[in-house]
């Protein structure tokens, strides 16, 4: 075991340095804050011609809270991937320069029409920021080796889905934001259950399929060319379901039903390397949108508004100002600070792709998105170079997640795929999303960490019988 | 109040480079990490120092080159000599492998009067002469394409 070598959890030395990549991430994270720094300062220059104070602290604020999560890196998890986590800050950057400047147009909009000027939402989330940061660190310090997570793999199940399930069982006054049923509020704090319940479920497939993988992929008969998986072997496919569902129906939870459904098909895919999940994956989805779209008005009313949102133009706002603030935006966008992101409806949330798109345009857009890829593939990369099946399938799990996610929400803002309300991660407002995300991100490293970390130095293999030196053996 | 014109412009656009500059930056990052870098880690076989004995060759034609024809090292060659050549991924192999599939230790190549013979060292995936899986030292024709994850070696004269 790697993990009781003594010396293996120091920091490397200097010639190491170049092989665990911590001054390459050193260098982009000072890149991504200064990135950050200048699309704060424009905002400040072309929403007041000059450049406040705002942009010292929060900019300085932003700085000390990634340099603290590089040195912990360094610290933790010393081979960890280079990529990771100044993508992560370029990302959530971004989001609070964008909350923040969304924060200046309500405040605009309130003084204009005399109404009290409301407290801005970027201070919060900077905090928000700051305890995502603890968490992370929490994470790289009680996962020292990720194979020990597969031992809690039921324990972290029946936390998941109790945490998924309490929004629903506790009263409406509880657990009700905008009709869905998703939160839990407690001493003014409300936070989403259901974010850091993917974390743990993760964990559970990931140990459960590398448990039954054999089982899901070897037995079969073959049908019509295609290799169908026995019918006692479809329970936990069927469980799934089943729980999305409950999801969808007790907490008119579209986007997290549709989420959980994805990653645990996906899981099942990649622990089983058989196309057949794939098809009764979508086959059984088809079937529960069918359901759903037949007995549940409130999924209903979203793939109407998402088929023909012009139809209902006075309900269906919500698309209809996304989709007019991406054209507005067009190519090269109206610049920061330019446009008019916060006519639409949630744009902090659920609709931040759309703020994006009108000022950055579809280059900034894409250039987000591209970010948000390069998570993803060293996730992936991650997967592919870690040695045990279940780090393999855990990063590959949680890189999937995350595109996964993205794709649902830009889908939903451009029109693509109906409107499920699930946040972006990193970029949205919204203190669960973060911190569970800086967690995801942990848990990359940690993973990434043990994948890059370079074996201990092999025994020299001995030499041939007739050229080795006599040796005295003391026993 | 209004921002200058050419402000705006030139904060608009440079802000997307500024950003595109950032993608690219962590794209060359991953190519190098997919391709490696443009030299292929590859030790020197250790000059003889003994005379050599004088082994009988059997046939004129005994491969005296090993060559990657396959596989992230394409083009590589190593010259054969008396000692075995250890592939895989450890650090002091002979041929250094970045193949996702391939083992620290995974295969040996060895030299008995003339004959090159093929090893598995225990890999996770298997090394495979033409199509047959490699169980024991097994002889080595020349150019019969030794694989070993996605590398493919031969033997030539």
């Amino acid at each position: 075991m790697t993990e009781a070598t003594a010396g293996m959890r120091g920091v490397p030395s200097q010639d190491e340095a170049l092989r665990t990549g911590r001054g390459l991430e050193l260098a982009l994270l000072v890149f991504a804050i200064l990135t950050v720094t200048a699309a704060d300062a424009i905002v400040d220059l072309n929403t007041t011609n000059s450049v406040g104070a705002d942009v010292v602290t929060y900019g300085a604020g932003f700085t000390l809270l990634w340099l603290a999560a590089h040195i912990v890196v360094r610290v933790l998890a010393p081979y960890a991937d280079p990529l990771l986590l100044p993508s992560a800050a370029l990302l959530n950057g971004l989001g609070l320069v964008l909350i923040r400047r969304l924060d200046v147009a309500v405040i605009e909009r309130a003084r204009q029409s005399g109404d009290p000027i409301p407290r801005g939402d970027a201070s919060v989330q900077i905090v928000w920021t700051g305890l995502g940061l603890a968490l992370f660190t929490a994470t790289l310090l009680i996962v020292r080796n990720h194979k020990a997570l597969a031992r809690y793999a039921y324990t972290l199940a029946f936390a998941g889905l109790t945490f998924l399930a309490l929004p629903a069982l506790l009263p409406a006054r509880y657990s009700e934001v905008n009709g869905a049923k998703i939160w839990i509020k407690l001493f003014g704090f409300t936070i989403q259950p259901g974010e850091f319940a993917k974390l743990a479920l993760m964990v559970f497939f990931a140990a459960y399929l590398v448990a039954k993988r054999d089982v899901l992929s070897l037995a079969s008969r073959s049908v019509l060319g295609i290799d169908l998986p026995r019918g006692r072997d479809l329970g936990p496919v069927i469980m799934a379901w089943a729980l999305s569902l409950l999801v969808l129906v007790g907490e008119s939870d579209l986007g997290t039903s549709l989420l959980f459904f994805g990653i645990f098909v996906a899981m099942l895919y990649i622990a089983t390397e058989r196309t057949s999940w794939v098809l009764i994956g979508v086959l059984l989805f088809a079937g529960g949108a069918f359901l759903a779209y037949h007995t549940i008005p409130h999924v209903r009313v979203r793939f109407d508004y998402w088929l023909d949102p012009f139809g209902h133009r006075a309900n269906a706002t919500q698309i209809l100002q996304a989709l007019f603030g991406l054209a507005t935006g067009g190519v090269l966008g109206t610049g920061l600070g330019n446009g008019h992101p916060e006519m639409v409806p949630f744009a902090k949330t659920d609709f931040i792709f759309a703020a994006i798109g009108e000022e950055l345009g579809m280059f900034g857009l894409v250039a987000v998105l591209l970010v948000y890829a390069i998570i993803v593939e060293r996730g992936f990369r991650t997967s592919l170079q870690v040695r045990d099946a279940f780090g393999k399938l855990l990063a590959a799990g949680l890189a999937f997640s995350l595109a996964w996610q993205v794709f649902v929400v830009v889908g939903g803002v451009t029109k693509l795929v109906p409107l499920t309300g699930l946040t972006s991660p990193f970029l949205s407002y919204g203190g669960s999303s973060l911190v569970a995300n800086f967690a995801l991100v942990g848990l990359l490293l940690r993973i990434s960490d043990g994948a890059r970390r370079p074996a201990p130095p092999p025994a020299a293999p001995p030499p041939p019988l007739a050229e080795a030196v006599t040796e005295v053996v003391t026993q | 109040m209004n921002t200058p014109f050419v402000v705006v412009q030139a904060t608009r656009v440079g802000f997307l480079i500024v950003l595109w500059l950032f993608v690219f930056a962590a794209l060359r990052v991953i190519r190098a990490d997919l391709f490696g870098s443009n030299q292929p880690r590859m030790a020197t076989v250790p000059a003889r120092t003994a005379p050599r004995p004088s082994t009988p060759r059997r046939r004129g034609k005994a491969p005296h080159q090993l060559l990657v024809v396959d596989g992230a090292l394409t083009g590589t060659k190593i010259a054969l000599g008396e000692q075995p050549i250890m592939i895989g991924r450890a650090n002091d192999s002979t041929l250094v492998l970045t193949d996702d599939y391939a083992s620290s230790r995974h295969a040996r190549l060895t030299q008995r009067e003339g004959d090159w013979y093929v090893e598995d060292l225990g890999s996770t995936n298997g090394t495979y002469l033409d199509r047959a899986k490699v169980t024991g030292p097994t002889q080595v024709p020349p150019g019969v394409p030794i694989r070993i994850g996605k590398t493919v070696l031969e033997l030539r004269s």
